[in-house]
């Protein structure tokens, strides 16, 4: 089954005919997910890649019954992509960008109310689901398939977790980044409980940093509701206050934002916690053999 | 980005909110003039720095006579402030802000911010002014009255009028609605984070104003803010972290001494952590982001070392849309280009990993070579501590 894209998913990516949004479009087509076309605005009718390119989605949809887009689009003009898949009635929209204005955010989640798109990102390495489908920018050839679901802000923090994952032969059910900005699509908590919901993910990986309380929230709420074990990190022990570190997001803006007090606080909760990154494999190994 | 507390009551004021009457000066005579043509009894005389606390550090105080705002000018222009937030080395300040002494009658704290957990703009305020908010929330979180904004329809005026009545200003709330609503606009127009009024004042004569003033804006938003992006001070900032942010890095000082270049903040936060972890502590946070080319590599290098107290350099990177070839040759052009006398650390991973790591060894470099994240730290440390692993 997987969460939120599968190999059923038809796949349109905005900013087709880019450079980026080419290059992932050949990778994500050989690790078999199903691309069925693009948009790059005044290029409507061309085909690219082999593929059609419409001038908008809400063409492409129609078209191709699309139910997925990754968009590949600069950050000033990400969230007009944004809207216009939303509007299109895309199932699951990818934002990858790095620099979508927070306020932007602010209104698209306002603009998504009474809507049904699931919003992955922005600042997001996407999401993937390996063997079957892949929208983003991950390096597909550390994934292995298996039942092991990985959230995360970061991307490159996404990909050392998971290969100590695959270095002691645990893969994934899916992998998705939901982006190290403050304001993102989906949160921590909306992923765990997709995961808790999907019959191929046994134990689930959440992978946040300081800034903000959706860890804490995410797992307060799993302490309640999921009955799958859940294995956190939190990047930044080592972080100064008040510095953006890299993301927008993160930020350490009071004293129960620290990566420490969210450690303590998931811990708490009942969680198991990992204090050291290189020990992210270790731990779930334990979580799986725990659960037989 | 941040901004002065002067730079901030312009934009409050091009808005219509009343700040005190004032101007900034950058020298003694410049001061007394200024006092003189302000009139009155009495004057504040402001260092302009970013960080806050600039009450306990000596960078407010009061004048009875404009040679006493010269005076005081004179001591603040040049000096160097330490506040509790600037860090023991403190901040240059280059200009002082003279006001006309304001007759407070009552003082409320005021801020409009993006609140995380709601995904909104939030208006939040106090009846007590000039106080630490965060030590309310902690202690008396009654005392905060916070309304969440609506992004379709804006701040409503019922909720201004909520805001008047819970610190007390009920009797005055059509005037502070016009005034809530005009700080609101001003958030929303300039693409901030936050616009903080610590304090909000009444003066005695009635008059709302606006006392002291922090703005913080949104740095993804500067390429639709150009007025705003002109008001970035750089010697408010670290020379170095000016330098990386032209070439595209992302650096950030810290006090230890192993030097860490890696790619993703997630992962440099985590690279960090791994330090601590060992008993090391990072010198700095250096994020090369994607698509790193050699030259990106290269000027990570430069600025790390500008670094005095970098003992060790740890290069952590998990090539996604980067290339580990491309990383690689990036450390063997920085060796060339620039006399390394610490010891380097690389740990590479991910996309052309073996074509990284062959470019690495057949360079004749002294470097170190690690297989994961756990080995890179444990070597990192123990290079830095003039010991090997």
């Amino acid at each position: 089954m997987s969460v939120f894209v599968d190999r059923d998913s038809r796949v349109v990516l905005q900013g087709f005919t880019g450079t980026h949004a080419t290059f992932h479009a050949q990778e994500a087509m050989e690790f078999g997910t199903q691309i069925v076309g693009g948009v790059t605005p005044g290029r409507g009718g061309t085909t690219h890649l082999g593929l059609p390119v419409f001038d908008n989605v809400a063409d492409a949809v129609l078209e191709t019954g699309a139910t997925v887009s990754g968009i590949f689009v600069p950050p000033q003009v990400a969230v007009d992509g944004l809207y216009e898949a939303i509007e299109a009635g895309i199932d699951v929209a990818v934002i990858i960008a790095d620099g979508v204005p927070v306020q932007d955010m602010v209104r698209t989640k306002r603009y998504l109310a009474g809507r049904s798109t699931t919003i992955i990102g922005p600042n997001s390495p996407g999401i993937i689901t390996p063997g079957r489908c892949k929208v983003g920018i991950m390096p597909s050839h550390i994934y292995s398939p298996g039942r092991i679901g990985v959230v995360s802000r970061s991307g490159t923090l996404n990909y050392e977790a998971v290969s100590q994952m695959t270095k002691l032969g645990l893969g994934q059910s899916t992998c998705v980044g939901i982006g190290g900005d403050p304001v993102n699509g989906t949160d921590f908590r909306a992923v765990l409980e997709a995961f808790e919901n999907d019959d191929d993910t046994d134990v689930v990986v959440m992978i946040g940093e300081i800034g903000g309380r959706q860890e804490v929230e995410a797992a307060a709420w799993a302490a309640q509701y999921m009955s799958k074990p859940l294995v956190c990190f939190i990047a930044g022990v080592s972080a100064p206050r008040g510095r953006r570190m890299g993301h927008a997001g993160a930020v350490i803006s009071g004293d129960s934002d620290t990566a420490t007090a969210k450690l303590d606080a998931i811990e708490e909760l009942g969680h198991r916690v990992v204090r050291n990154p290189a020990d992210i494999g270790d731990t779930v190994l334990r979580a799986v053999k725990e659960i037989g | 980005m941040n901004i002065h507390e002067y730079q901030a009551k312009e934009l409050l004021k091009s808005y219509g909110v009343p700040v005190p009457p004032g101007e900034v000066v950058y020298s003694e005579r410049a001061a007394a003039r200024v006092a003189e043509d302000l009139g009155g009894s009495r004057w504040v005389v402001k260092a302009q720095v970013h960080a806050g606390g600039r009450g306990k550090g000596g960078g407010v105080k009061l004048a009875d006579a404009p040679e006493r705002v010269a005076e005081l000018a004179d001591q603040m222009i040049g000096s160097t402030l330490v506040t509790a937030q600037t860090g023991p080395a403190g901040q240059r300040v280059s200009r002082v802000l003279v006001e006309r002494g304001a007759r407070i009658d009552r003082e409320f704290y005021l801020a409009l911010t993006v609140d995380r957990g709601s995904q909104r703009i939030v208006v939040v305020a106090s009846a007590e002014g000039g106080i630490d908010i965060e030590d309310v929330a902690a202690t008396t979180p009654d005392a905060i009255h916070t309304e969440y904004v609506d992004p379709g329809v804006g701040l409503l005026d019922f909720q201004c009028r909520k805001v008047a009545t819970a610190i007390g200003l009920g009797g005055r709330a059509a005037s502070f609605t016009r005034l809530l609503k005009r700080i609101y606009r001003l958030f929303r127009d300039k693409d901030c984070l936050l616009l903080e009024i610590n304090p909000f004042i009444v003066t005695e004569d009635g008059d709302m104003v606006a006392l002291d003033a922090k703005m913080q804006f949104d740095d993804n938003a500067l390429f639709r803010q150009g007025e705003v992006a002109e008001l970035r001070d750089f010697d408010e900032e670290d020379p170095k972290e000016v330098e990386a942010t032209g070439h595209g890095l992302n650096y950030i000082a810290l006090d230890g001494s192993v030097g860490c270049i890696v790619n993703g903040a997630g992962l440099a936060m985590a690279t960090m952590d791994a330090i601590g972890v060992h008993g090391g502590r990072p010198a700095n946070f250096l994020d090369v982001g994607g698509g790193a080319s050699p030259e990106k590599v290269a000027n990570a290098f430069r600025i790390v070392l500008k670094d005095p107290n970098v003992r060790a350099i740890l290069v952590n990177i998990f090539a996604g849309i980067n290339r580990c070839d491309w990383i690689a040759q990036g450390v063997v052009q920085a060796t060339r280009d620039q006399r390394i006398d610490v010891p380097v650390i690389v740990r590479l991973a991910g996309t052309n990993v073996e074509e990284g790591r062959r470019i690495l060894s057949q360079t004749g470099l002294e470097l170190i070579q690690a297989d994961d994240l756990d080995d890179a730290a444990v070597k990192a440390v123990a290079a830095s501590a003039g010991t090997s692993a």
